[in-house]
Parts: structure tokens; C-alpha cells; sequence
């Protein structure tokens, strides 16, 4: 029972975060139809950026309170998210809207490679300690469970951010527009509706939330390295699948159940296949989730909101 | 594509007539090993594995340009046909087969898993087949680096070493061999047998371009609905694509396995799928000399970068700000980005014909 | 008369709305049978059921007495219906006569083997797919273009090509989606001809088409859909005087 409780907790701590990031991809799914690849690098570099703002603030002022060393973190690194989202779909991606389905993917294949390599060449190859700037002290609220201050943070900012999404997308202008250009690009452009801009929009929001999502990863493995967005990245793209891609409460869905397999996977997967495999097969969850949910319910948990542009 | 990739005029040096062309390049594929010896043995190395790489790009090429479908986890194919040849002929096992066995059982396995692979995701969109082909790419690595217990499968990180080399009829390819007094060095007779793998792809593959199989790969690529409006049973067509594509990685990864008698998980990294792609991207997909002359460029291109890279920026900086790695990594990044967005069709636009034509209507 | 395709009562729903309700007509060998209706009626849903495009939901086609697979549309094409598409859907990479030879597949059958080795059946298939399909542009009239890239043709060309295209798999039934849409006077004339010629050669043709005088013309029996139910079938005359019909052009009972 107690391994049960703590491997849900974990499940929600890396979970939430996985949400966060598929959020980025279901939108601009559900908008372009494309998968940005790059995605997972905004994740890179927003625990980057966060880790280069804290260390350089700290060393001009010392005993700088933990959480304004976080604040500013946040402050820095999801601005410059915005603006490298922005930029990746001005630049890489606008022009190829009408273009064969390959040529979009292929270039978002190497704007991702091109931010891992950038990012390379400022930050280097090692691996960045991540400061602590929420108390990772366990506490024990009851026999065999531990938890931190700091995953309860992140569950709490994970779900804040997500139903702030929600509120942005159902009730305001912006997510009208956004809802009715993932419809029809044409339409609503002869409906009045900045279709270009919405599309920057929707790169941008799903930048920042990347960006958010890297500080509470970063966080909560306290490393930071180049090529960090990786793996996130494709699980978070597994999630926005499983959940239903284009479909944003499904992305939050999807995310969340990936973290508890994987997290109950490592738990039992010893047990399972008999000491055969052990956790570090952990990462082989969400791929077989993924071959899975295309198998037997390619269109995912929750279905897919944006009907099939064959 | 909104680019016309008729547009831009051919340089007048590829604009050979065919008739010279060809017996030019024949003689340049021929003569390349003993320039480059002449130069270093470490130049004819490059040219051994810049054969192993066009292998692996025709055959990606199939996938990518043919079909239309993006296979992002290629080099796994490459890893089977190479750990095959690793378990099946290496004291790793005790196993010692000949190559004439071992090379096909590569090749059928990654068949085998190209067509698992495909299964699932052919019916769906492309995009997705090119994440699973990721996800299938990273599972393979993790399974090679971790298979090493409780049972030692796969020897972990550590990988597997002392290969057999490829032995043809008795004549040992590692091994310099004496002809009439003339030395022809092991990497020489490697080249040679590796070209004529590559002449025998060419001459497959152009076969399969050219034929029902080929244009109902470009029918699908081009509009996968209309395929299916004309009967086309896209499913198997595809299925068929990726099996094939597979089977040339698997070949080529037998073939590097003997060629360089050792086998770790590094070698088959995401990165090399990456590499791959490029090549088949940067020469002009779908166009078989494109795919060849990228293959080559991007092999070679690491070799340049070491040669001529750091020598400049140490004259210019004092330093070597960017290693050759870093550069190599950005230079394919930005090649990826910049041929989608300016010149889509390759640096060697040709159109990939389809149909044999007779010259007198053309 | 004999009949080649009859439709039993199709079905179609997308979510809530009915797209097709009982649909029945029948089809003769040899006619040209046009499908008219106001935009929206249903006919291009009419048409990407019976070609297998989108899943039945009630009822069956029948084609020389079997019944139709539903929402396969690759085994639709071996029981000899082909079509062509309202917006032209060609090979665009491929040239005019390899857009007709891709047609050519499901009537081939060269396998991989045979094409790797060359076999002498491979190369000889080949030869005569070539040769046929050279015959089919001549046929629609754009022979001259034949080593045309798809995309570079003209519209009207394009527009033929796909018609040669679906000839090319040699269907009892040619079903054409819009053929005349966005062409000239000059090119519409063209089509006509074409089409008179096809039915000439014993195929049979199910044409969509918004310009009603192209279907008087040309169509020996027409069904009217509105609404997605059929309001009226039978020759052009009879239906031009069927009230429903009028009353579906005009708009009368879309007021309310």
C-alpha cells in the first residue's frame, strides 16, 4: 500500500510536467497539424536559461532569497522561450505551411538538433547542478510515504497553469480565435480572425509553458544539461497522443498517465518480467504506451477534437 | 512545394552528356582508393565508410523519398544487420559463421522488425510513424546497452569486439593481400567489396523505382487518397517499402560490423539516423545520384571540418572556438532547415523518372 | 437493360447530422447517369461512400450482383468502379504517363522478385503498361504531354489526365465528381465530347456535376439529390418538371 501511494505521487510529480509539455504539442497540432519536434528543447533551454539568470543573480547578490533567485528564474527563461518559439515558427515554419507534409517535419527535425547544438556551444556538454530553490527536506506524512515541498509545488503550479489554460482558451478572445482557426485556417481568416497572429500566439503560449515545465523538471532532478529536452519531449509527445493530439484537456490526461505507468512500471517491472528487466527499462514505458494507443485507439483516451485533415 | 525545383539551372559540370558521364564516374569509383591512398591511409577509411553510409541512405532513400515516409529511427536496421553479424560470427558467442549466411540472417531480421514496426502506424498519418520510428530507435539502444544481465546478451556499453572479418572465398579482408608483388592494402579490398554492394543496390533499387512497385510508392507519396482511388492497397505498399528499406540497413550493418570488428551501442545513436536523413535531404530525395553524392559529401564533411576547421580558426582566433564535432552537428542542422526552406528538392535536382521512356519522344 | 450498380437504401451520418438517408438508384449498363442536387445535397458523400472513401452506415451498394466492400477503396477499384475528384487529386511529382501507368497497378501484377531479377513476364508487363497507357493519353487527347510532369500541366489537361488515370484501371464504371467545374466553354465542349466517347466504348458513367444544361445534355437518366434523399430520377426532361425538384432549386422550402 505504501509503495502504491509514493509511486502515485511520483507518477503525479513527473506527470504534471509531462502534461505541461504535451499541452505545447496538442496546440500546435491542433492548429497547424504539425508536430513540432523542437518542442522538447524549449524545455532545454527554459531550465537553462533559469539556471544561467540564478546562478549569475546569486553571485551578484548573495543570500538572495530562494524563491525571488526562482521567481526571476521564471521571469527570464519564459520570455526567451516565448520569443525562440516565436521565432522557430516564424522563421522555419510559416513559410512551409502549404508545403508537402514532409517539409515541415523534416525542418522541425533540424531546428531541434540546431537549438541542441546552440545550446552546446553556450552551456557546454557537462551536466549543470540545478540549485535547490524549493526545499527538497522529506517530510513523512504517513509510514512509507515521502514527499517534498518541492513535488507538491510542482503538482500545485503544474494544475494552476493548466487551468489557466483552460480559462484562456474556453472564455477569451485569443482562445476563440485560436478554437476557430484550428477549425479552418481560411475561414476564419475571411471571419476576421489574424489567422498568422493566432498561430504565433499559440507558439508562444505553448513556448512559455515549456519553458515553466523545464524549471520544474530541472528542479526535480536538480540537473540541467543540452540535450535535457529529449526525452521529456517524446514522452510528452506520447501523452499528447494517448490523451488524443489536438485535444487539450487529453494532453493533460495523457500526461498524467504516463507518469503513473511509468512511475508504477519502475516499481513492479522487476516483478513482472522476473528479474529479467529492471528500471532502467523505464523509458521503454512510454514508447510501448504509444505503439499501443496507435494500435488499438489511435485517436486516444479522449478522441481527437480536430477532425482528420486527409 | 511552393519552390519549383525546375527552377534553378543546372551547373554546366553536371550537365555532362550521359554519355561521358558515366564512364567518368565509373572511373572515378574505381580509381578513388588509390588517389586517396596516395593522400593517407586514413583517407581510404573515409571512403569505406562513405560507401557503408550510401548504402544506408539508398535505402533510406526508398523509405524517404520513394514512399514519403519518414523513418526517423533508421539506424536501428543498421544496429540488427551489425549485432546479427556481432552474435553469428565473434568469439562473443563462440558462433563463427561465413558471411554468405550471416549477411542475409541480418538482413532478414531487420526486415522482420521493419515490418513489426510498420505494422502498427502505416495506416495512420506520417507523423506519427516517424515519432514510433524514433521511440524504436531509442528502445533498440537501451535494450543493447542493458541486455548484458542477468543474461550477457549484448555486452552492454562495453559492446562486442574481436568480429570475424568479412571473408570472400577464402580471401580475408583485414588482412593486406600480396598480388604479384603489388601490396593492396585491407582497406582497399574492403572499398572494392563495398562498391560492388553499392553498384548491386543501384541497379536493385533503380529497378524497383522504374516498375508498378515504384510508382505506387511516389502514387502514395504524392496523394496517399487517390492511391487508394486507383486500387492501390497502400497498407502493403507501404509495409513493403519499409520492409525493403530495412533490409538495406540491415546489410549495411552486417557489412560495418565485419569492417570494423567492433560493435558498441554508441554507434547507433539517434544522431547517425539524423545524419542519414540529411543525406538523403541535402542531395535531393527520391533522386538516386543526389542521395549518393550527399551520402559521400556528409561523410566526408567531418574529415574537412578536422583538416580545415581548426587549422582556420586557429589562425583566425587563436583558438579553436567551435571543435569539429560542434560544427559538424550545426552545419547538418542548418542544412536540414535551409534545404526545406530554400531548395526542397536537393542540390541535385533531378526528377526521379518512373517509367522507362523511349529516347525518340523524349 | 441490364443493371450494373444499385444502390439499397445507403446510409450516411457524420456525428448527429444525416448526410445520406435511403438512398436508392440504379444504374444501367452503358447510360450516363447524372447526380444532381443544391449544394450540400449530398453527392460527393454519395460518391466517397460507393467508392469506399468513407465507412457505410446502413444499407449496401451492389455491383454486378455482389455487394461492395464498404471503406476499402482500394479492393472498390477491382470491382470496376474508378473516380476522379471535385478538386483534381493527381500524382503531382509524376509525369502525365506515369500518372496513368500508377493507374495501371491493381491490372498488373509483376511482384518484387520478377522486378528485382527483370524477369522476361516483368519486362514484358512493362512494355505493354507503357504501351496501353500511351494509347489512354491519346485517348482523352493529351498524348503530346505524356512526358509532362502532373503539376505543370494546364488545368483542363490536369482534369483529363485524371480521367485517363482512372481509365486506366479499366472500371466498368466511371465516376466523374465535378468534371467541368472551374473549365471554359471551350474546355467544357472538350469534355463532352470525351465523355460521349467513353460511353461510346461501353463504360459506363455516374457524373456529378453543377451545370445543369452539361447534364441535360449528356445524361441519359439523372436523380435529383436534396437534403441527402433522393426527391426524383428519370430522364433529364421528366425530372426538370418535377415540382420537388423546382422547389429544391428555387429554395422554397429552405425559407423556414
Amino acid at each position: 500500500m505504501e509503495t502504491f501511494l509514493q509511486q502515485t505521487l511520483n507518477g503525479l510529480v513527473s506527470g504534471s510536467i509531462y502534461a505541461l509539455v504535451a499541452l505545447g504539442y496538442t496546440m500546435v497540432y491542433g492548429i497547424l497539424g504539425l508536430i513540432n519536434f523542437a518542442h522538447g528543447e524549449l524545455v532545454m533551454i527554459g531550465a537553462l536559461v533559469a539556471l544561467q539568470t540564478v546562478t549569475a543573480l546569486s553571485g551578484a547578490f548573495p543570500g538572495l532569497h530562494p524563491v525571488i533567485l526562482l521567481i526571476a528564474g521564471v521571469a527570464v527563461a519564459v520570455p526567451v522561450c516565448m520569443a525562440v518559439g516565436y521565432l522557430i515558427e516564424r522563421i522555419g515554419y510559416r513559410r512551409l505551411r502549404n508545403a508537402p507534409r514532409l517539409a515541415p517535419l523534416i525542418t522541425a527535425i533540424g531546428v531541434s538538433f540546431l537549438l541542441q547544438t546552440l545550446a552546446m556551444i553556450i552551456w557546454g556538454r557537462e551536466f549543470h547542478v540545478f540549485p535547490q530553490l524549493v526545499s527538497t527536506t522529506p517530510m513523512q506524512p504517513m509510514d512509507g510515504v515521502v514527499v517534498s515541498p518541492l513535488q507538491i509545488f510542482t503538482i500545485v503550479v503544474a494544475f494552476a497553469l493548466m487551468g489557466g489554460l483552460m480559462l484562456l482558451v474556453n472564455k477569451s478572445r485569443l482562445g476563440r480565435a485560436m478554437r476557430a482557426t484550428a477549425e479552418n485556417h481560411r475561414v476564419a481568416g475571411l471571419m476576421g480572425i489574424n489567422a498568422n497572429g493566432v498561430i504565433a500566439a499559440t507558439f508562444i503560449i505553448g513556448s512559455g509553458l515549456a519553458a515553466l515545465a523545464g524549471v520544474l523538471f530541472a528542479s526535480n532532478y536538480a540537473i540541467a544539461h543540452y540535450a535535457m529536452g529529449f526525452t521529456p519531449g517524446l514522452k510528452a509527445f506520447t501523452a499528447a497522443v494517448l490523451g488524443g493530439i489536438g485535444n487539450l484537456p487529453g494532453a493533460m490526461v495523457g500526461g498524467l498517465v504516463l507518469g503513473l505507468v511509468e512511475s508504477f512500471g519502475a516499481g513492479y517491472i522487476e516483478h513482472l518480467t522476473f528479474g529479467f528487466l529492471n528500471s532502467s527499462y523505464q523509458d521503454i514505458f512510454a514508447f510501448m504506451i504509444l505503439g499501443a494507443v496507435l494500435i488499438f485507439r489511435p485517436s486516444g483516451l479522449l478522441g481527437e477534437r480536430v477532425a482528420d485533415r486527409a | 512545394m511552393t519552390t519549383n525545383s525546375t527552377a534553378l539551372p543546372l551547373p554546366a559540370s553536371f550537365a555532362l552528356d550521359r554519355r561521358i558521364q558515366r564512364p567518368l564516374v565509373i572511373l572515378l569509383a574505381l580509381a578513388a582508393p588509390l588517389v586517396a591512398l596516395s593522400m593517407g591511409k586514413s583517407w581510404v577509411r573515409v571512403l569505406d565508410f562513405a560507401l557503408l553510409y550510401v548504402l544506408l541512405a539508398i535505402g533510406l532513400n526508398l523509405v524517404v523519398g520513394f514512399a514519403g515516409l519518414l523513418d526517423l529511427g533508421y539506424i536501428a536496421f543498421y544496429a540488427v544487420g551489425a549485432y546479427t553479424w556481432a552474435f553469428l560470427a565473434s568469439p562473443h558467442f563462440g558462433i563463427h559463421l561465413p558471411f554468405w549466411i550471416v549477411l542475409p540472417l541480418g538482413a532478414a531480421f531487420a526486415a522482420l522488425a521493419g515490418i513489426a514496426l510498420g505494422f502498427p502506424t502505416l495506416r495512420l498519418r506520417g507523423d506519427y510513424l516517424a515519432i514510433v520510428t524514433l521511440g524504436f530507435g531509442e528502445i533498440i539502444r537501451i535494450f543493447m546497452n542493458n541486455l548484458n544481465q542477468p543474461i550477457n546478451i549484448t555486452n552492454g556499453p562495453q559492446g562486442i569486439d574481436s568480429i570475424d572479418p568479412l571473408t570472400i572465398a577464402g580471401l580475408d579482408l583485414s588482412k593486406d593481400l600480396d598480388l604479384f608483388g603489388f601490396q593492396i592494402p585491407s582497406l582497399t579490398l574492403y572499398y572494392y567489396a563495398f562498391l560492388a554492394c553499392v553498384v548491386a543496390a543501384i541497379i536493385l533499387v533503380r529497378r524497383l523505382q522504374i516498375s508498378r512497385i515504384g510508382r505506387a510508392w511516389a502514387a502514395i507519396r504524392d496523394d496517399e487518397l487517390a492511391a487508394k482511388a486507383i486500387g492501390i492497397d497502400t497498407r502493403m505498399m507501404k509495409l513493403l517499402a519499409f520492409g525493403l528499406g530495412a533490409t538495406f540497413g540491415g546489410v549495411s550493418g552486417g557489412l560495418f560490423a565485419a569492417f570494423q570488428g567492433f560493435v558498441s551501442p554508441e554507434s547507433f545513436s539517434l544522431m547517425e539516423s539524423i545524419v542519414v536523413l540529411t543525406m538523403i535531404v541535402l542531395g535531393g530525395m527520391g533522386n538516386l545520384a543526389g542521395v549518393i553524392v550527399g551520402a559521400i559529401m556528409l561523410t566526408a564533411l567531418p574529415e574537412l571540418l578536422r583538416h580545415f576547421a581548426v587549422p582556420m580558426q586557429m589562425a583566425l582566433f587563436g583558438k579553436t572556438l567551435l571543435d569539429p564535432e560542434v560544427l559538424r552537428m550545426l552545419l547538418l542542422s542548418l542544412a536540414m532547415i535551409v534545404m526545406m526552406l530554400v531548395r526542397p528538392a536537393g542540390l541535385l535536382p533531378a526528377r526521379t523518372r518512373y517509367a522507362h521512356r523511349d529516347r525518340r519522344n523524349a | 437493360m441490364i443493371t450494373l450498380l444499385e444502390s439499397r437504401a445507403v446510409n450516411k451520418r457524420f456525428g448527429g447530422l444525416k448526410a445520406l438517408t435511403d438512398v436508392s438508384l440504379t444504374i444501367r449498363k452503358g447510360e450516363v447517369y447524372g447526380l444532381i442536387g443544391p449544394n450540400g445535397a449530398g453527392k460527393t458523400t454519395f460518391f466517397n461512400v460507393l467508392t469506399g472513401a468513407y465507412a457505410i452506415d446502413g444499407g449496401e451498394f451492389v455491383m454486378n450482383g455482389a455487394e461492395l466492400p464498404s471503406a476499402k477503396p482500394h479492393l472498390v477499384v477491382q470491382h470496376g468502379i474508378a473516380r476522379t475528384f471535385q478538386n483534381i487529386r493527381l500524382f503531382r511529382e509524376l509525369t502525365a504517363l506515369e500518372n496513368v501507368m500508377a493507374g495501371h497497378h491493381i491490372r498488373s501484377s509483376a511482384g518484387v522478385w520478377g522486378i528485382l531479377t527483370q524477369s522476361r513476364a516483368a519486362r514484358e508487363e512493362e512494355r505493354l503498361m507503357q504501351e496501353r497507357a500511351l494509347e489512354i493519353l491519346d485517348y482523352v487527347g493529351i498524348g503530346r504531354h505524356a512526358d509532362t510532369v502532373a503539376r505543370n500541366l494546364s488545368y483542363g489537361d490536369q482534369r483529363r489526365l485524371e480521367i485517363a488515370r482512372a481509365l486506366a484501371t479499366e472500371p466498368q464504371l466511371l465516376a466523374l465528381d465535378e468534371p467541368a467545374a472551374g473549365m471554359n466553354a471551350t474546355e467544357t465542349a472538350g469534355l463532352r465530347t470525351l465523355v460521349d466517347t467513353i460511353r461510346g466504348d461501353g463504360i459506363t458513367v455516374l457524373l456529378i456535376e453543377h451545370d445543369v444544361k452539361l447534364i441535360m445534355g449528356l445524361c441519359d437518366r439523372v436523380a435529383v439529390l436534396d437534403f441527402g434523399k433522393k426527391i426524383a430520377e428519370g430522364t433529364p426532361a421528366e425530372v426538370q418538371r418535377c415540382p420537388d425538384v423546382i422547389k429544391a432549386y428555387l429554395g422554397g422550402h429552405r425559407a423556414h
